[in-house]
């Protein structure tokens, strides 16, 4: 059970998705308009990633090598359309906001970086409980960055009035731009803070994301995100 | 004629893929340092969507809803799109080794960028007709490769500029983004 504990930290602070390893910056950036969008897409994807991580680590043994980046598309993309209908059903206001996004998890790098670097190479439970860490972990990067936008944009949060009446929304926030300035001023606090523990001496995961140009596609994602695990156990 | 207008100056500059959509940031951020790779880039996104989009909507309108497996569409799309790369990478080194050799590094790294499934099932999602789907992705791939070179021609000559420390690699090339997104802003009016 230790071991499950471990992934659920790894995914939520030690390899935070959105903070520490720039993932899905897509979705980051286009779905954060509110703090409910945020966790919405976050949960949306959440599961998309425990029951693909589920499978894939059950079908480890089963699926070639050859063919596997396919075979995990395939798994993922029929997740995928199982929640969309399902949130088409239930939710269909929060449907209606995510819009493209939804389907466009598919190709979100986290899902099929997980996949490649740790559910096809490990058991079941804790697959399921990395896709739970890395999942809980993006919902939580969602809804922070979705707040600050919202509060800033809109004067709300989560929908109801924060900020006093005499406050003036800067609704560039909630627009395009705002979402690139905000994910800017993020990375930079994020560079700062690593570039303070690295002078105390402290090792950092440098992220292995997209956003920092070393790959442009997300199976290059997967395999940075697996050199990672892989120095990570030759630590350990 | 005048919707075919409508829809091309649409999604090449009032709804941009990139800087008001937000697909393709991957490339976007990774591949925009230098004008010359970012162009490579932006002709190779040029000739797979425009090919994927017919291909898609082909598939669509003739195997998917005949048979009533619409809801299959993301699965068919992201299968049929990674092919389809494979597919026009051989063909392009076979037959066109010139422009193999100018697109070529840059094919195996589209198949999962987001902006190719987007176009597709935007497609879908506006029923939009096999010519006019064509046309939409190839002006949403036109977008692409105008935001992608413009932030390459910026970075080429920001390159040297004195950045505080923190600021230094993405963040200040997504600061450059939101400004770019703001002037991209202006076209809202045109349509």
């Amino acid at each position: 059970m230790n071991n499950c504990t471990e992934r659920l930290y790894n995914g939520l602070v030690k390899e935070n998705p959105t903070f520490v390893m720039m993932l899905g910056m897509c979705p980051t950036l286009a779905v954060t308009t509110s703090a409910v969008n945020g966790i919405g897409m976050g949960l949306s994807t959440t599961v998309v990633l425990v029951l693909s991580n589920m499978l894939i680590s059950m079908l480890r043994k089963i699926i070639p090598d050859s063919v596997r980046m396919p075979a995990f598309i395939v798994v993922v993309a029929s997740f995928v359309t199982i929640v969309q209908f399902l949130l088409e059903g239930f939710v269909p206001s929060l449907y209606s906001a995510l819009g493209l996004y939804i389907p466009l998890i598919v190709v979100n790098c986290i899902i099929l970086g997980r996949a490649e670097s740790y559910a096809s190479k490990n058991p079941v439970l804790p697959s399921i409980f990395d896709g739970l860490g890395m999942g809980l972990g993006f919902t939580f990067g969602l809804t922070c960055i979705g707040i600050v936008r919202e509060i800033i944009g809109a004067g709300t949060i989560f929908g109801f009035q924060l900020m006093p009446e005499s406050y003036e929304p800067v609704t560039i926030f909630i627009m395009a731009p705002g979402a690139f300035i905000v994910l800017a001023f993020l990375v930079a606090s994020r560079n700062k803070i690593m570039n303070h523990l690295e002078k105390k001496g402290k090792k950092v995961t440098r992220p292995q994301g997209c956003a920092e140009g070393g790959c442009a596609s997300c199976g290059g994602c997967g395999q940075g995100a697996g050199q990672t695990e892989k120095k990570e156990e030759g630590a350990l | 004629m005048r919707e075919l207008l409508i829809i091309a100056i649409g999604s090449a500059f009032v709804n941009n893929v990139v800087l008001s959509q937000f697909l393709g940031i991957c490339p976007f951020l990774g591949v925009s340092k230098k004008i010359e790779t970012a162009a490579g880039m932006g002709g190779a996104v040029i000739f797979v969507i425009t090919i994927s989009s017919f291909f898609t909507g082909l598939i669509y309108q003739f195997i998917l809803v005949p048979t009533g497996f619409e809801y299959l569409q993301t699965i068919v799309f992201i299968l049929v799109i990674a092919a389809l790369v494979q597919f026009v990478e051989m063909f392009l080194k076979k037959s066109v080794p010139s422009l193999y050799n100018a697109l070529g590094v840059y094919l195996p790294l589209i198949t999962t960028n987001c902006a190719v499934l987007g176009v597709a099932l935007t497609n879908v999602q506006q029923g939009y007709t096999i010519l006019e789907g064509v046309v939409n992705g190839f002006a949403t791939a036109v977008g692409f490769t105008v935001s992608i070179v413009l932030m390459a021609g910026i970075r080429e000559k920001t390159a040297h500029n004195d950045i505080s420390e923190s600021f230094q690699g993405t963040p200040i090339v997504l600061l450059t983004a939101a400004l770019m997104s703001i002037a991209f802003c202006g076209f809202s009016g045109l349509i």
